[in-house]
């Protein structure tokens, strides 16, 4: 297990900088100045616009600069923004509203997916499993730009129940967003599980449960529903990553100062530094959580090994 | 959509490719099972109403991608009257007016065929994309395998709509063809870039599926070419899978491009687009509620269109997933 | 429902007991949306102490779903159960739920054909099989756990102390399905019912196995009820024989005698399709034709499709028309039944 996880995380190095170059050269090799961008209209002064450019070591080749910009990354230097502030403090401010919603949006997830699912996966084609099948099919073709402006119009506006904007209700603020955010892979988990459940209500080893006298209760939870959750389980693991990788229009929707608004604002301003320092975060992120349920499918499944 | 975007990627691998097994590996195209697999198929979707609702859904929006003028009632989108300015709906003007007094259902159905052009094409970019390095990768192997799926975990693990902002973003600036001028086929080509890496899998994974199989080895000895044994024998094993995720990924990359254009770097005004139309209506959500509305609803309808289509599709190419 | 009187008790044990199991014109269905399946249609037998039974039959015949009826682990819906099982003296069918889950175990238990698939993979052997001290008896994990060696040990698995924390999947098929026996025994049931227990190990593998059964059985004096295909695992083990076609018994018997001389054509077929030590030089004739469709069963007797020796219309004595009149379980020489309307001439053809 030990030799695995070494590999795993061995291969994840070219594809944290494979994918952070491919972000870096979009962001500061394509023809066009992000410093006479910089100035909108007017043009900056020659002798600032040549302190910025030695700052950022665009007169360098491409691949010198990325180089130069590793070597920083790996002192835990994301370099600075235009207004000469450092990246990382940037990060450090908005991560925790990002971490916030996301794990709302996961608690979400999990719960009213996983619940969903194992009602509609224990009676197959009842009553329930036809609603979860239909409002699962209605929810993933919802586009979130479209389920965030219903969310805020019909609860926020006409309800009245959750605050629409802002942090400033703390965990309340997030609430809705992190419904929003999660309402297409709850939809997932929902049919997953019903899916995974059904097909293990019919296994052989749940039929040699019951013939063991075991109560429902138990040949439901521990021989059925464990043996279900793995897939589920790794889902939601891996999703993790995937809601980190940016909420952009979520956070932008309902004005939570995240990562993914503020990496938005740094596309906008061809912020170079931050773009890169934030996308690099979040590419990490998923790579991370990718790991982590990898190892977690080996815990979770005794067959699986892999020396 | 950035946020749903990903999980939503990964989920029609899942669903639409590794784990169907449309293709079975002893099964040629030229025998008869392929065959029977294409006609239990339709058998299959013409007794599923969420098919046809999809088909009906699917053959509205292309009308009124290729003629919005049948079902604007009349009314030319750029011929506005301030004095209108955000009317309500009404038995004359159906979805009312918006801030501009433009008559707001021909405004709505004149989006939608910068739509249908950015999903279809967009689509035809990911199959070549996707198709053109799966098949290599899964037939050669080795290490051109390794270095293929090297770079696709990269693209992989780059969010869609971000890759496709960013890249929209400096686009204008750049003297690449096509992302620099801005436009329906700039915004199509910005999101295959990032978006091939699941057709690319799905293909691949066929691919080595089938390429072991007793008639890929007979037609390897009779001496065919590597072109033509992966063009006639292995890839279509594959169209099965490939179209179930295509048809997906249509309603997928509309919703995307709306995204992008809501975002400020797809589409442009004066162009029609459900995108503008909402980023519009966004501030007046309070007092004209039905400026994002309408936009929104058509775009959801249209979005599930291809997404039921699919969904039929692929439970009827899919015998083991039957009830 | 037929006459239960025309099939008395097989009591004819070679070792006679206490009567443990009877069970009484017992009906399973199948609703479903294509119609109903009618997978047994009015079986009956009973079980004493320390007998062994063999259920033979063909896969369709009935006999798993009748097995899986007694422990009461079908689905109901779709599966329908009508009919009378009796445990000990009670009326299972009668019972509610919960009482029905506390004979599992300590009263019947059941271990099945494929133990890779009957085991749990995520559980290690030593849980699963210390689960039924755990919850049926209230032990502790530890206890559960010394008790599960015990057991281990008592079917014949080397290294059981190291071996306890393993899971099915690093289990060799033969020891597999001793791990299945051993959480079967664990709680000494009266009755055993191994359904298809041998039939996917290797030949000298299945002996080993059925040895164990059969020294558990003399240890502890529980009635087996062995549902099986395989006519050779029936000569070795059982002591009655009950031949199963389309959900219903054909010929019931001592296996010495069934083997001896069928009474049913059907029995006879089973004969003459597996080689034989005892009648060298014979041709072997398989049975032709296939196995019912049980949701729709031939009418009249339903093998008459595939018999050799049907009387149709005219040929046929009155009452006795192989395809229209459904011929009774009835005894047709001491210690026999038969299900066919012409069993004196299949003895000793």
């Amino acid at each position: 297990m030990g030799r695995y996880i070494a590999r795993r995380l061995l291969l994840t190095i070219p594809v944290l900088i494979g994918a952070s170059f491919l972000i870096f050269a979009m962001v500061f090799a394509l023809p066009g100045d992000p410093v006479a961008a910089l100035g909108g209209d007017r043009s900056l002064p020659p002798a600032v616009e040549a302190q910025i450019r030695d700052e950022f070591n665009l007169n360098d080749p491409l691949l010198v600069q990325y180089g130069k910009y590793v070597g920083n990354l790996v002192q835990g230097d994301l370099g600075i923004d235009f207004s000469q502030r450092p990246v990382i403090d940037t990060i450090e401010q908005r991560l925790p509203v990002t971490v916030r919603l996301a794990v709302v949006a996961i608690l979400f997830e999990a719960i009213i997916g996983i619940v969903a699912g194992v009602l509609a996966g224990i009676r197959r084609n009842g009553f329930l499993d036809n609603v979860v099948l239909v409002s699962t099919t209605l929810i993933v073709s919802i586009p979130i730009l479209v389920l965030a402006f219903v969310a805020q119009f019909v609860f926020g506006l006409q309800l009245g129940w959750f605050p629409i904007s802002g942090t400033s209700e703390g965990w309340g603020s997030f609430l809705l967003p992190g419904l929003v955010l999660a309402a297409g892979s709850l939809a997932y988990v929902a049919r997953l599980t019903r899916t995974s459940v059904a097909e293990n209500m019919r296994a052989d080893y749940v039929r040699t449960a019951k013939a063991k006298g075991l109560p429902r209760s138990r040949v439901i939870i521990r021989h059925t529903l464990r043996n279900s959750l793995i897939p589920v389980v790794t889902f939601i693991g891996a999703d993790i990553g995937a809601l980190m990788g940016g909420a952009i229009v979520t956070e932008s929707v309902f004005n939570l100062p995240g990562i993914g608004r503020a990496v938005f604002d740094a596309i906008n301003n061809q912020e170079g530094a931050v773009v890169v320092g934030i996308v690099t975060l979040m590419v990490f992120f998923f790579i991370f959580f990718n790991l982590i349920v990898d190892v977690l499918y080996a815990v979770l499944d005794p067959r699986i090994r892999y020396d | 959509m950035t946020d749903r975007q990903q999980a939503e990627l990964r989920k029609d691998e899942v669903e639409a490719g590794t784990t169907t097994g449309l293709a079975s590996p002893s099964v040629d195209v030229a025998s008869g099972r392929q065959n029977s697999l294409w006609s239990d198929a339709w058998d299959s979707l013409k007794r599923n109403v969420l098919f046809w609702i999809g088909s009906v859904l699917a053959v509205l929006f292309i009308l009124l991608a290729l003629l919005p003028g049948l079902f604007a009632r009349g009314a030319d989108p750029d011929d506005c009257a301030l004095g209108n300015s955000l009317d309500k709906p009404s038995a004359q003007h159906w979805f009312g007016f918006d801030q501009q007094g433009c008559d707001y259902m021909a405004t709505v159905v004149y989006g939608a065929r910068n739509s249908l052009i950015i999903g279809v094409l967009a689509v035809l970019f990911v199959l070549v994309l996707g198709v053109v390095m799966g098949a290599i990768a899964g037939y050669f192997g080795g290490a051109t395998d390794s270095l293929l799926s090297r770079v696709t975990d990269i693209f992989y693990a780059l969010p869609l709509v971000l890759g496709a902002l960013v890249l929209l973003r400096v686009g204008p600036t750049t003297n690449i063809p096509i992302i620099n001028k801005p436009g329906p086929a700039a915004v199509a080509l910005a999101l295959a870039l990032f978006g091939w890496m699941t057709a690319m899998r799905l293909v691949r994974s066929q691919v080595i599926a089938v390429k072991s199989a007793d008639y890929v080895a007979a037609a390897r000895a009779m001496g065919a070419s590597h072109r033509r044994i992966l063009v006639r024998h292995i890839l279509p094993n594959a169209v099965a899978p490939v179209l179930v995720y295509a048809t997906i990924t249509i309603g997928v990359l509309i919703a995307a491009e709306a995204t992008l254009t809501y975002l400020g770097v797809g589409l442009q005004r004066p162009t029609h687009s459900w995108g503008l139309q909402i980023e519009a209506g966004q501030s007046l959500l309070r007092t004209a509620p039905h400026l994002v509305l309408f936009p929104s609803l058509i775009l959801t309808l249209t979005v599930m269109a291809f997404i039921l289509m699919g969904d039929a599709l692929r439970d009827a190419l899919d015998p083991r997933q039957r009830a | 429902m037929t006459a239960p009187e025309t099939s008395p008790p097989a009591a004819r044990a070679a070792v006679p007991g206490a009567t443990l199991l009877e069970v009484d014109d017992l009906h399973v269905e199948f609703r479903q949306r294509s119609g109903v399946v009618h997978a047994v249609n009015g079986v009956s037998y009973t079980l004493g102490e320390g007998q062994t039974l063999a259920i033979l039959g063909e896969s369709g015949s009935g006999k798993s779903v009748s097995a899986q009826a007694i422990m009461g682990i079908l689905d109901t819906p779709p599966a329908v159960v009508t009919g009378g099982i009796r445990f000990e003296g009670r009326d299972m069918l009668a019972m509610s739920a919960e009482e029905q889950r506390k004979i599992r175990g300590p009263g019947i238990s059941m271990i099945f054909q494929d133990a890779l698939s009957s085991l749990n993979p995520v559980y290690s052997v030593g849980w699963q099989i210390g689960e039924m001290f755990r919850v049926h008896q209230g032990a502790s994990r530890k206890e559960a756990k010394r008790r599960a060696i015990e057991l281990m040990e008592r079917v014949r698995i080397p290294a059981a102390a190291k071996r306890v924390d393993d899971y099915p999947h690093q289990f060799s098929g033969g020891m597999r399905q001793r791990v299945m026996i051993a959480m079967a025994i664990a709680l000494d049931p009266r009755i055993l019912i191994a359904d298809e227990p041998t039939t996917a190990l290797d030949v000298t593998v299945q002996a080993q196995v059925m040895d164990l059964l059969k020294d558990l059985q003399r240890e502890t004096g529980m009635g087996l009820i062995l549902i099986t295909h395989d006519l050779g695992v029936v000569n070795e083990v059982a002591d009655d024989v009950a031949v199963m076609y389309a959900g219903r018994i054909v010929e019931r018997g001592t296996v010495d005698d069934v083997f001896t001389d069928a009474a049913h054509p059907y029995t006879e077929g089973l004969m003459n399709s597996v080689p034989q030590v005892e009648a060298k030089g014979g041709r072997l004739q398989p049975i032709v034709g296939q196995p019912p469709n049980l949701a729709a069963i031939p009418s009249g007797c339903a093998f008459h499709p595939r018999c050799a020796r049907r009387r149709l219309g005219a040929a046929a004595a009155p009452g006795r028309e192989c395809a229209t009149d459904e011929p009774p379980l009835r005894l047709v020489v001491p210690g026999r039944e038969a299900a066919c309307h012409y069993s004196e001439e299949v003895l000793g053809a």
